[in-house]
């Protein structure tokens, strides 16, 4: 029988046996070593990224990959492929083979050690990772700075649009809370020269407080989620969405009015506290925060409420209370994201937060995967980093992505990693060869 | 006192009067059958004392506690535990997370268990998770703990919702015509479970079925509903015998 389907469709499993072969000579490589070569590379970028471009006849190192590069000037196509498969892809895939077998056996002994000391030296890595990529230049900064911050934003709509299975539009209007009440308490209390006049406590003290502000700009937002919540909880259906639409609005027109907040033409100042690390640990924390939150039996009972209400009450679930604390909970979040979004740009505008927000937020959400974590980072940074590679084809770019969005919605309804949980132990764990390989 | 006492409810649904005068008592550690045609109201009495509808009239006492006015969660935190008629299972979970959630009511590691991952929380999942692989073990299908529940057989797929009633940690247990749409082999299966849970848990069980085999297999007494009024009540043997009953269910021999 074996034969006879490998002759009906030869081609087909040709090519899939063929991927599975490739795969399998790095299926067995633990996560730690993954770093490790992503470590090299960037490292290698950072030493000879320049000269090394240079010889290929580029200016300098291509920012995002060679896509800018390729796309503005197709002739250097060729000179861009080949700085990336020599400065990141061959020291990637060459360290993480060499060190697979040595990096399993230390992860197994780290992990028998303690799982925190492991989870945190897997952390440090990748911040190094990400931060030598990123100090090549400004923009990759900035970039940076906006992913993380979009995966908080991804991961916090998933909650209330993924997991509770309602539709909420009214994130961006969560955001512009948590940026302006962030962005007004940092200035009032520690910036001089502003419309607020003089400090109210020393300068000094600012950044270590930044986080309490930052926890405050994200209650206020899930206070001010309870005006959507109130209302619109009572029934299922498309109710929650077109309040919460309304509220985005409502928010977007109430800070534009609001002349001593800047009005439509914005607030500056915030001083310089988002930097890379304090944006890193703070998506870090809400990835945890959030992926423990969905795995908890109390987490769970949100997807049961969504498949099933009336049984999931007839099981002790108290579905209303459910859905009041995770759609709070998730405002939280964005509005942290908002406070954050404002202090990386030290400056915001209410026309930021309006239907093309709402748009991609949702985009990230809907492409990543419903119900899944690793589906929201997965869609907030291929959207992001999409977005800003297409940047060259300008209008162009509002087509490519769309369409893109289409396929996917054709070919996989859920997004692209939908329905998946996210266990760490098993992320950073030691890996073995798969089963077909010893076949 | 009886464990489960319903007194004079009354239910109306606009003007169709649903349910008229329903009285109802049972003992713990009894199994009592509802029987009546389609569209007798059973399983509206099953939703008014579970408190998916609100009765128009009467109380019902469980334990000696009103639960009229309760939310249907309460009502099941009190103890008492349902299946339903049309599977209502979560499409998109496993089978061991299905009975975990029943016991939401018994966590109480909180909203910052749930947020930080704390020993406490770990330990009580741990705890829970052992007592859902008891009831799968129990219903006989823990070898499917971690399948989602959409890709199990139909049969299977009762069991689960009787493991999720059952994790409810119930004194009473509702079973909504629970051999609905199971050929013979599953049918006699779950009724070797039902008499099992029956016996170990010592659990009184109200039941709607149809199928009179099992009804009168299993139950202790039955009722007879019929246009939301109860036209007969007593043991298997009275009911068979009840020419009410064989005229409701088989309609009245022309008289010549």
């Amino acid at each position: 029988m074996g034969v006879a389907i490998e002759t009906q469709n030869s081609e087909k499993i040709w090519i899939a046996r063929w991927w599975n072969k490739i795969w399998n000579r790095f299926s067995d490589i633990p996560l730690l070593a993954w770093l490790c070569g992503a470590l090299v590379a960037v490292l290698l970028e950072m030493f000879l990224g320049n000269p090394f471009a240079r010889l290929f006849g580029m200016s300098k190192a291509p920012v995002l990959f060679g896509f800018l590069i390729a796309l503005k000037t197709p002739a250097l196509f060729p000179a861009a492929l080949i700085y990336v498969i020599t400065i990141y892809l061959i020291p990637l895939f060459l360290v993480a083979r060499l060190l697979g077998a040595a990096a399993n056996r230390l992860v197994g002994r780290l992990m028998n050690l303690s799982f925190v000391l492991t989870a945190f030296i897997h952390l440090g890595l990748l911040y190094a990772v990400l931060q030598i990529w990123a100090d090549f230049n400004d923009y990759r900064v900035l970039i940076s700075k906006m992913i993380l911050i979009a995966i908080m934003v991804t991961l916090s709509l998933n909650i209330v649009n993924g997991y509770m299975g309602e539709f909420s539009c009214s994130h961006p209007g969560f955001m512009a809370v948590g940026a302006y009440v962030a962005s007004v308490l940092s200035v009032l209390l520690f910036v001089d020269d502003s419309p607020f006049g003089p400090p109210l406590l020393p300068i000094g003290i600012g950044p270590f407080l930044f986080p309490i502000i930052l926890i405050i700009a994200g209650l206020v937002a899930s206070a001010s989620a309870l005006l959507v919540a109130v209302p619109s909880f009572r029934t299922r259906g498309d109710y929650l969405a077109i309040i919460s639409l309304a509220f985005m609005f409502i928010i977007k027109s109430l800070i534009e009015n609001l002349e001593i907040f800047g009005g439509p033409r914005g607030f500056r100042g915030q001083p310089d506290w988002a930097n890379l690390p304090t944006v890193f640990v703070w998506a870090m924390l809400c990835v945890w925060i959030i992926n423990n939150f969905v795995r908890s039996t109390f987490g769970k009972s949100l997807n049961a409420v969504r498949d099933g209400e009336m049984a999931a009450s007839a099981m002790t679930i108290d579905t209303s209370k459910t859905k009041m604390v995770a759609f709070l909970f998730a405002a939280f979040w964005a509005g942290v994201a908002g406070g954050l979004f404002a202090h990386v740009l030290r400056y915001v505008n209410p026309a930021v937060f309006g239907i093309q927000k709402l748009a991609e937020v949702l985009a990230m959400v809907y492409f990543g995967g419903l119900n899944s974590v690793v589906g929201s980072i997965v869609g907030a940074v291929s959207f992001n980093l999409l977005s800003e590679m297409l940047r060259p084809m300008e209008i162009y770019k509002w087509i490519i992505i769309p369409v893109m969005l289409i396929l996917v919605m054709i070919y996989r309804p859920t997004g692209l990693i939908a329905f998946t949980e996210l266990d760490f132990k098993k992320l950073l764990q030691p890996k073995s060869k798969t089963e077909q390989e010893e076949v | 006192m009886a464990l489960l006492e319903v007194r004079k409810m009354t239910h109306y649904f606009g003007g169709l009067r649903a349910v008229y005068d329903y009285n109802l008592e049972i003992e713990p550690g009894q199994i009592l059958g509802l029987i009546g045609p389609n569209g007798a109201g059973k399983t509206t009495i099953f939703n008014l004392i579970t408190g998916i509808y609100s009765p128009t009239e009467g109380s019902v006492l469980l334990d000696g506690q009103n639960l009229v006015g309760l939310q249907p969660f309460q009502i099941a935190a009190q103890g008492l535990g349902r299946t339903f008629q049309n599977l209502r299972l979560w499409r998109h979970m496993n089978v061991i997370d299905h009975v975990k959630l029943a016991r939401y009511s018994k966590i109480s590691y909180g909203l910052i268990g749930a947020f930080l991952n704390t020993p406490k929380r770990i330990r009580e999942e741990n705890e829970i998770e052992e007592k859902a692989f008891q009831l799968l073990k129990m219903v006989g299908i823990d070898h499917l703990a971690h399948q989602v529940v959409t890709n199990l057989p139909y049969g299977a797929q009762r069991r689960v919702e009787l493991a999720r009633a059952l994790a409810t940690d119930p004194k009473i247990l509702f079973l909504d015509e629970p051999t609905a749409g199971m050929n013979p082999e599953e049918l006699l299966d779950m009724m070797k479970i039902i008499r099992m849970v029956h016996k170990q848990l010592g659990l009184a069980i109200f039941l709607i079925e149809h199928r009179m085999r099992v009804v009168m297999d299993l139950c202790d007494l039955i009722q007879t509903l019929v246009f939301g009024e109860v036209i007969a009540e007593g043991t298997p043997e009275q009911i068979r015998n009840n020419p009410k009953v064989i005229d409701a269910y088989l309609g009245k021999e022309v008289e010549t």
